[in-house]
């Protein structure tokens, strides 16, 4: 394993403070890791232009770093290319699922004017509905189910 | 340099005073998912802003930061279309405002990710996905409501005649406009206007609301000839500046 590829394992690590079950990597807003002579240098994208936990999420880096021995850590923040929903894992995916947020619909997939049949995470049905677009934070939308009438986080696609 | 850094305080502007406007609705939205709308798409703006204010700090250099933008000028400093200023009114007033303004930034952003500026281009590509988020969420209320109770018709049809001469004011071009235009990093606001109208006009059908005649438009934002409404705004936004300058968290 190079210098880089152990750093970026550290690095996961680090979770999302707004979804506290899925990581950096899984999240896709780790983007790469540059190990120079006295720094390492890594580099972030954010998700939404707004996202608070962007900066929480820096703080951490250098701090889990610290703690592995590099006292010299930057943290730089890309925006191009912008931050998609499908670069978030498979294994993330599935945490969110797990933890009763409904994954984002691959944006190939789903049509620019709803996101319609979101499955339930809690009972899989189909049959749900989207209360309001914008929901407890920037990055999700608030359904309902109406089959075990259970309300519920939608990641949406961006 | 000088009308760079002006044709971005025109954009980074806009965001943040609309983004303000909307952040005032924070706790006294009409219903909670409301509340949390409307803030969730403020965060959007600011983040925006926030972003074009670092990018001017780190042109001017001389030790600027993105806070001496927002903080530290007065109000003919500012180069935000008035529309963005308007007061809030009733939620129809202020869903009449942001679906004015969404309209727009949506055609804006879309062609503003072809300048040649790579930084800026990428900043656009960044904020335009949140942007068809933005008009969905106003245009799905100017349908409900112009398209709801006789009420509600009334009184967003009073709100959309009373802010249409604020509408067109963004295809004015202004010297940084014109400026940025030739140097391939803005774009080209007469290309925009036929586009930004046919989906006003689409959607304001479909909320059965008659559209205004096109009048006399309120000019002279981008200038920093501003409404009293602005210095409204920067006496809250502002006030700790001003009270303690160059205070810090
Ligand atoms: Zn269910």
């Amino acid at each position: 394993m190079t210098e880089e590829e152990e750093i970026f394992k550290i690095l996961e690590q680090v979770l999302d403070p707004e979804v506290p079950v899925l990581t950096i990597a899984d999240l896709g807003v780790l983007r790469s890791v540059n190990v120079s002579q006295d720094e390492v240098e890594v580099v972030i994208t954010p998700t939404y232009t707004g996202c608070p936990a962007m900066d929480m999420i820096e703080v951490n880096i250098k701090a889990v770093l610290q703690e592995n021995g590099y006292q010299n850590a930057i943290v730089t923040r890309v925006l191009a290319p912008a931050w998609t929903t499908d670069w978030i894992s498979e294994e993330g995916r599935k945490k969110l699922l797990q933890y009763g947020i409904a994954p984002p619909q691959r944006r190939g997939l789903s049509s620019s004017q709803g996101e319609n049949e979101i499955p339930c995470p809690q009972c899989t049905s189909k049959n749900t509905e989207m209360i309001s677009h914008f929901g407890s934070t920037a990055c999700k939308a608030l359904y309902k189910c109406h089959d075990c009438k259970e309300p519920f986080d939608y990641f949406k696609c961006l | 340099m000088e009308l760079k850094i002006k044709y971005l305080l025109q954009i980074a502007d806009n965001a943040m005073i609309i983004g303000h406007r909307l952040s005032e609705w924070c706790g006294h939205g009409p219903i909670l998912e409301q509340d949390i709308a409307m803030t969730n798409i403020a965060l959007d703006h600011l983040g925006l802003a926030r972003n074009l204010y670092q990018y001017c700090a780190r042109l001017e250099g001389g030790g600027k930061t993105e806070d001496d933008y927002p903080y530290k000028r007065d109000v003919r400093k500012w180069r935000n279309l008035l529309l963005c200023e308007q007061d809030n009114g009733d939620f129809g007033k202020t869903i009449t405002r942001q679906f004015l303004y969404d309209t727009f930034n949506l055609q804006f952003l879309t062609a503003l990710q072809d300048s040649h500026d790579e930084h800026l281009a990428a900043i656009a590509a960044k904020s335009l996905k949140e942007t068809t988020y933005h008009l969905q969420y106003s245009g799905d209320w100017m349908i409900r409501l112009g398209d709801g109770t006789e009420e509600s018709h009334d009184r967003i049809q009073k709100s959309v005649n009373d802010l249409w001469m604020y509408a067109d004011e963004s295809f004015l071009e202004s010297e940084a406009d014109r400026w940025a235009l030739n140097e391939k990093i803005g774009v080209d606001l007469n290309a925009l206007k036929l586009p930004t109208q046919n989906n006003r006009t689409e959607i304001l059908k479909e909320a059965t609301l008659q559209i205004p005649e096109s009048g006399w438009t309120q000019q002279g934002g981008k200038e920093g000839k501003h409404s009293e409404q602005l210095g409204y705004i920067l006496s809250d936004l502002q006030f700790l500046q001003r009270a303690y300058p160059n205070s810090v968290w």
